[in-house]
């Protein structure tokens, strides 16, 4: 028998290494500009047709990320490669990669143009493009049938005159106009009510298998994270610190913060209520980072060594723990007992 | 039964705009002992914040048409007058925001916002209300409270603002706590930091609270009592253990039912048909009927009083036995 000859399937976008600082002026006139370390050493792959969550404090990067992924800021190291491929760093390159690679932001409101109708914003963008307008238009039709709104309805409303979960839908429609494969959502769906949201996430489960979507998907409602995910990076002061399968992480996470981060849902039973918080103040600040493992200094597990080194990882596993208790040569006295 | 500390009959609240009348508020019941919290929930437009800002007083009045009693402490709060009001507010009664910039001003020290308040509601030195506001900061557990007494709201983390606003609601020894979607914008991990925070204080300092919530799993951590709004009503209350194991309601059980928690990923959420009603022309009778799966004519002829169903749950649905299951 001829051994299986191992197919790579490109990943339909990875993260090598990416890293992005930030220069900021100190407070006071005359002291030295400061470096705020927003995004280090992130690396990650997205698999075709599925669904990548980020979670994370509040400030770890997770927004960054998605600006460094999308292009619209260029970071200091690291790759992004579509399908495989590098991105041509030319004007014809980046339009043709951002045709691919579109996002959906929290604020529905502020990302429409409030003088364009409906039907305006949907074809905005494939007519910068180059698509004819009436075919842009039939397209805007359809998709706004897609995502729920009546064309002979809402094509001719402007943002005003619509809830906050028809303009998210609106957002959607506009993000899907020009075909993309890859669709980043930051918050997407956090200012939205309740059962809104349901529905908004109904949508994007069906749209995504109806047009052979992949997701990037960020947000801090934990619930909505395991619902809609597949797979998870877990980020903490701009580093990821563990990644793998959202059930994996949710059943058995490893990294202490992941295990803090998980504690912290709400209790859905009123017998079951939450004693104590699983950490408890704020993060240290991006611009003085710690010695070694950037958790240490909130960690219930710390020994000096997690102090003295920080953690050693694999760079590209679909597995990561940045912990000195995954590594069994690490020396930490816990080493290697972690489940 | 102890005499509860709030007493509302049938409240009403009404907005006049150009589109015609609002009913945001549509004949709202309810009683709180001294000491409890009771969750309010219900979608978006429901009427849970023109509720609660009733019951601060703060509603514009030349737009707004007010009817009912809200009865605090034996007092009636819709009857008065402009300066027992403004002592009403932020005194007896103080209320907390998603959004601290709500509360908190951008030019003015956590310190000065702390002290300024107290003195306002009677304290007698500067240096006094100063130690109050250090107390409080302390009681919140800002960190190193000595030093941040002294920072502007802009220079503290979205967790900390939060807890900087709830000592500002909270230092003048509320009877009452109004909290509206308090924890809605901050990450998980200081979520339930804020959550145990005012279980803590609400326990110590006997304060009863109202507290409107989006999230199911908060209502659980918070509430002793739930109440759930539809419409400018309320359509189902009682332990939050009753509410939220054994909802009675169909609205209540579409509410916890469309759902990402628990749903298996990929599988489509249940959600409740249909849009809530448009408040300006509200539908006959009961205002689910039109996106309730048990609706018959009968629901659209008159509006549903909340009855008792269960040891201590109330209902309002006709479609509703008293030994809680639904007509056949
Ligand atoms: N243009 C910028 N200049 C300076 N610092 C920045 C800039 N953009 C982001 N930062 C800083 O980088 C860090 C990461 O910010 P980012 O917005 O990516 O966080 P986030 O994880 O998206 O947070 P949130 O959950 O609050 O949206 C923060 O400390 C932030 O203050
Ligand atoms: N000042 C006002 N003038 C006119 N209509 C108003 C006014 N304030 C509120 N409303 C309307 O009253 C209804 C109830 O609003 P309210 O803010 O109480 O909803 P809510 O339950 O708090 O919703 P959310 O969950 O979105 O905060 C809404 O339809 C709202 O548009
Ligand atoms: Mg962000
Ligand atoms: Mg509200």
């Amino acid at each position: 028998m001829k051994p299986a000859e191992k197919v790579r399937i490109e990943p339909a976008l990875e993260a090598i290494s990416l890293e992005k600082t930030f220069t900021v002026r100190g407070g006071l006139p005359g002291s030295a500009a400061k470096k705020v370390h927003a995004v280090s050493d992130v690396s990650f792959q997205l698999q075709p047709g599925t669904t990548l969550g980020i979670v994370g404090e509040s400030g770890c990067g997770k927004s960054t990320l998605a600006r460094l992924l999308l292009q619209l800021i260029e970071p200091d190291a690291g790759d992004v490669l579509l399908d495989g491929s590098q991105i041509l760093q030319t004007r014809a390159g980046l339009k043709a990669y951002r045709r691919q690679v579109q996002m959906v932001f929290q604020d529905s409101s502020a990302s429409l143009n409030p003088r364009l109708t409906i039907e305006q914003s949907i074809i905005f963008g494939p007519l910068i493009h180059g698509v004819d307008k009436e075919s842009a238009r039939t397209d805007a039709h359809e998709l706004l049938t897609q995502v729920g709104l009546e064309p002979t309805l809402y094509a001719g409303r402007y943002p005003h005159e619509l809830s906050g979960g028809q303009r998210q839908r609106v957002n959607i429609a506009r993000a899907l106009a020009l075909r993309p494969k890859i669709v980043i959502f930051d918050e997407a769906v956090s200012a939205l009510d309740k059962s809104v949201e349901a529905q908004v996430l109904n949508l994007l489960n069906e749209l995504k298998a109806k047009l052979d979507l992949s997701f990037i998907f960020i947000s801090h409602d934990l619930n909505v994270v395991r619902y809609i995910a597949d797979n998870l990076i877990v980020m903490y002061l701009g580093e990821v610190v563990e990644s793998g399968s959202v059930d994996r992480i949710y059943e058995n996470p490893r990294h202490p913060y992941t295990k803090a981060l998980l504690a912290s849902m709400p209790s859905t039973d009123p017998e079951e209520r939450t004693h104590e918080a699983p950490i408890v103040g704020d993060p240290p600040s991006p611009i003085d980072l710690p010695q070694g493992c950037r958790f240490a200094p909130r960690c219930p597990s710390a020994e000096a060594v997690c102090t003295a080194n920080a953690p050693a990882h694999d760079p590209v596993g679909a597995e990561v723990v940045r912990c000195h208790m995954a590594d069994p040569v690490s020396g930490h006295s816990l080493a290697g007992q972690s489940s | 039964m102890s005499t509860p500390l709030l007493k509302v009959a049938d409240l009403t609240v009404r907005f006049r705009t150009e589109k015609g009348t609002i009913a945001a508020v549509n004949g709202i019941n309810l009683e709180l002992q001294r000491g409890q919290v009771l969750g309010v929930i219900g979608e978006s437009g429901s009427g849970k914040s023109v509720t609660l800002r009733a019951l601060l007083g703060i509603l514009p009045p030349r737009k707004t048409q007010i009817s009912g009693a809200i009865t605090l402490d034996g007092r009636n709060v819709l009857s008065l007058t402009k300066r027992e009001l403004s002592k009403y507010r932020g005194g007896e009664v103080s209320m907390i925001f998603q959004e601290p910039a709500t509360a908190l001003d951008p030019v003015f020290t956590i310190g000065q916002q702390i002290t300024e308040t107290v003195m306002r509601h009677g304290a007698t030195t500067k240096a006094k209300a100063r130690a109050r506001a250090l107390e409080m900061l302390d009681l919140v557990k800002i960190p190193d409270a000595r030093s941040r007494i002294d920072n502007y709201p802009h220079e503290l983390s979205g967790g900390m603002r939060q807890r900087a606003m709830i000592a500002l609601a909270l230092s003048t020894g509320p009877k009452l706590l109004l909290a509206d979607e308090p924890t809605t914008a901050l990450d998980a991990t200081v979520q339930i930091q804020v959550i145990l925070l005012l279980r803590e204080l609400q326990r110590e300092l006997g304060m009863a609270t109202i507290f409107v919530t989006h999230d199911v799993g908060v209502a659980a951590e918070i509430s002793d009592r739930i109440a759930v709004m539809y419409a400018g009503r309320i359509v189902e209350t009682g332990t939050a253990s009753d509410v939220l194991k054994t909802p009675r309601h169909p609205y209540t059980n579409g509410l916890l039912t469309s759902t990402v928690i628990g749903a298996r990923r990929g599988e489509t959420i249940d959600c409740i048909a249909g849009m809530p009603p448009d408040l300006a022309a509200m539908p006959q009778g009961c205002a689910f009927a039109p996106r309730c799966p048990l609706a018959t004519t009968e629901c659209t002829a008159a509006v549903p009083m909340l009855k008792k169903s269960g040891a201590d749950q109330f209902v309002a649905c006709i479609r509703q036995e008293a030994d809680g299951r639904h007509a056949a």
